[in-house]
């Protein structure tokens, strides 16, 4: 069962402190991830979605510790990463890399497409510089570079060509987990087509495991087995991918299906359109995060936090009726 | 009475900048009918805004250079129309929601002073509290919560659905026949997406003015609209009306650009994808400006430029693979 788990992450909290005045005196905090549990076997895609501020890019940024995190624990094939040194934090992202959104910010605009390559194999392998040249240009033909643009500048590249960049330089260290942060939000669909084809390709040449951070739906249904749902610094929902789509359990996760505009279709009256607004992390609602916005509230959804409910074989959602919803098995 | 509302017929338009000349709009020819919606659709950097600005006169000079073409507005050419009649039919005949909620309102004004200003300078009427009170119902209208209480705040107390609902009142503010939305919700999450997009085609069905709505998203675009015009690298390669269009679509753009979305439940393995990028406009290919990406290129294509055909009523495209 152990052998089995990639990543387990538990309970994970981070906490942003806002300060004010003179003395930087903490007034309060913005939870920007309140107590998020999920687990992802190896070869594994876990689409996280939600809308922003939701805190997703929060939990791939924490896992990765590019974030202290402020609670919980997160364990990486079986060992406890959370509180390592700088020296495995180091030695663990030679395993995890990361893939930013906007591909243009994350990629320093001094140093040539080569230089970037080869600095992070630099730091995590004991390459030659010659081969790792080699594997540099290797890897830029397979992911539809020319050797040219190893001596360009990313200012020089189009947005779907510097996202390819910043795809090889997470795989260049030849990582097993790969978390990628909206790698797509930036780019028009016809070349987000052609970065969501490479990224299935490379997942299943180099037995990668994701963690695709999205707030598309459409891109997480195409990309990822196992899809979790957050709203507000919580997971909703979690279930395989299918399940999530023919039989979502948590109202939030059924307003969101039903906001998807699909091509060629009109909406008609099923559409589920949420009142109010996203609350504010630094002072959430009471109870279930979600009740100011719900459809479906009850008498205690605003004052009791809704429970984790097993809904089917490997579907969670946290909801007072979750398993009403869907005429509850065990 | 005439089905048109505006007609642009082979616009064509440079940007002078110091990269060079940009040869953004190549012949855009396009029809907005009486009390429907047309979308625009097309990539980023293909026109489709610069085209929204030019029917409202809102073309940065001296940078930017018409270089033929007319644009019919109740079958007025606005292209001829001295700046000073352009400002009275801005607002008044026609009105734009901008992209941005965030950056489209004044911070130094209150809401209701800035939704209060066009009616002000558009309508005869003189006193103040009834401009007080025609914003206040504009205000209801869109949605805004306790609107006499929201008149007296600043952008920044509002949130990004909010702000943009403050955008739609003051564009709907003098019922426009004609309202340009330029993305108008491309900065907001999904489910805020939803409410405003519900909100602009209940007040399309009540208000009756007509609607061009420019968007990279073809999603959004099949639910608010009755037809649709997609452009590429500065024309407009295929139109007709929305059925229509999802049915039997031809040219070899719009098919790329339908298979390359992603959609729930279809199981693809592979998305389809139209090979290469977009076109540098400072040296646009000479003939059709979508031949290096097209799976079908002709030894014509490259040297002519195909125009506009109708191949069904109403139904437009520019494609010698098609057409001939």
């Amino acid at each position: 069962m152990i052998m089995e788990e990639l990543l387990r992450v538990k309970n994970l909290k981070k906490y942003f402190p806002i300060r004010r005045g003179v003395f930087k005196k903490v007034v309060g905090h913005v939870r920007a991830v309140d107590d998020v549990s999920f687990a992802l076997s190896p070869k594994q895609v876990l689409g996280l979605v939600g809308e922003s501020g939701c805190g997703k890019t929060t939990v791939g940024r924490t896992i990765l510790r590019l974030w202290e995190p402020t609670g919980g624990s997160i364990f990486y094939e079986g060992q406890d990463i959370t509180h390592g040194g700088k020296e495995e934090v180091k030695k663990l992202r030679s395993k995890m890399q990361i893939v930013f959104q906007d591909p243009h910010a994350s990629l320093s605009p001094r140093m040539r497409v080569g230089t970037i390559i080869d600095r992070v194999m630099a730091l995590h392998s004991a390459l030659s510089a010659r081969q790792r040249r080699e594997r540099a240009i290797e890897l830029m033909e397979k992911m539809g570079l020319l050797p040219d643009h190893y001596l360009r500048y990313p200012h020089e590249l189009s947005g779907g060509q510097q996202q390819r960049v910043g795809i090889i330089r997470a795989l260049c260290v030849q990582p097993n987990f790969l978390i990628l942060d909206e790698p797509t939000s930036a780019l028009d669909v016809s070349v987000q087509a052609q970065i969501l084809n490479l990224l299935k390709d490379v997942q299943k040449d180099m037995d990668l495991a994701m963690l695709f951070i999205s707030h598309n739906l459409g891109v997480i249904d195409h990309c990822c087995n196992r899809i979790a749902v957050m709203y507000a610094g919580k997971i909703v929902e979690i279930a395989d991918r299918d399940a999530l789509f023919k039989s979502p359990a948590h109202p939030y996760t059924r307003a969101l299906l039903s906001s998807i505009l699909d091509i060629g279709k009109r909406k008609g009256a099923g559409q589920i359109i949420l009142k109010g607004e996203i609350p504010s992390l630094s002072t959430p609602p009471m109870g279930c995060r979600f009740h100011t916005r719900c459809f479906a509230r009850v008498e205690g959804c605003d004052r009791q936090e809704a429970p984790w409910v097993e809904v089917g074989k490997d579907h969670f959602a946290a909801c007072h009726l979750a398993g009403s919803f869907r005429g509850s098995k065990t | 009475m005439n089905q048109v509302l505006l007609r642009i017929n082979d616009l064509r338009l440079d940007f002078h900048t110091d990269d060079g000349v940009f040869k953004v709009l190549d012949g855009v020819s396009l029809e907005i009918r009486r009390g429907k919606a047309l979308g625009l659709v097309g990539e980023t950097g293909c026109g489709k805004s610069v085209t929204g600005n030019a029917i409202l006169g809102l073309i940065p000079k001296p940078a930017g250079k018409i270089l033929g073409g007319e644009i019919l507005f109740e079958g007025v050419d606005l292209l001829q129309l001295p700046e000073k009649e352009m400002r009275k039919l801005r607002g008044k005949k026609i009105s734009m929601i901008f992209q941005d909620p965030f950056t489209a309102l004044n911070p130094a004004y209150t809401v209701g002073d800035q939704i209060g200003e066009a009616i002000l300078l558009h309508q005869e009427s003189g006193g103040k509290q009834e401009v007080v009170e025609k914003t206040i119902r504009i205000m209801e209208m869109v949605g805004i919560p306790k609107p006499a209480e929201r008149l007296e705040d600043y952008p920044h107390q509002l949130s990004g659905g909010m702000r943009q609902r403050v955008i739609i009142a003051m564009a709907l503010s003098c019922n426009p026949p004609l309202l340009i939305a330029d993305e108008p919700t491309t900065a907001l999450d999904v489910t805020i997406q939803a409410q405003v997009l519900e909100l602009m085609s209940e007040l399309n069905r009540k208000a009756g003015f007509s609607l061009l709505l420019i968007s990279h998203d073809l999603g959004i675009i099949s639910q608010m609209c009755d037809d649709v015009s997609i452009m590429y690298a500065g024309s407009i390669v295929e139109t007709a009306d929305m059925e229509t269009f999802f049915a039997s679509h031809q040219h070899p753009y719009s098919e790329g650009l339908i298979g390359s979305i992603p959609r729930i439940g279809s199981a693809q393995e592979k998305l389809q994808t139209i090979s290469g990028t977009v076109p540098s406009l400072v040296n646009p290919p000479p003939g059709c400006r979508f031949h290096p990406r097209c799976k079908f290129t002709m030894e014509k294509c490259r040297r002519e430029k195909p125009t506009l055909r109708e191949i069904t009523p109403g139904h437009k495209i520019a494609c010698f693979k098609v057409t001939e």
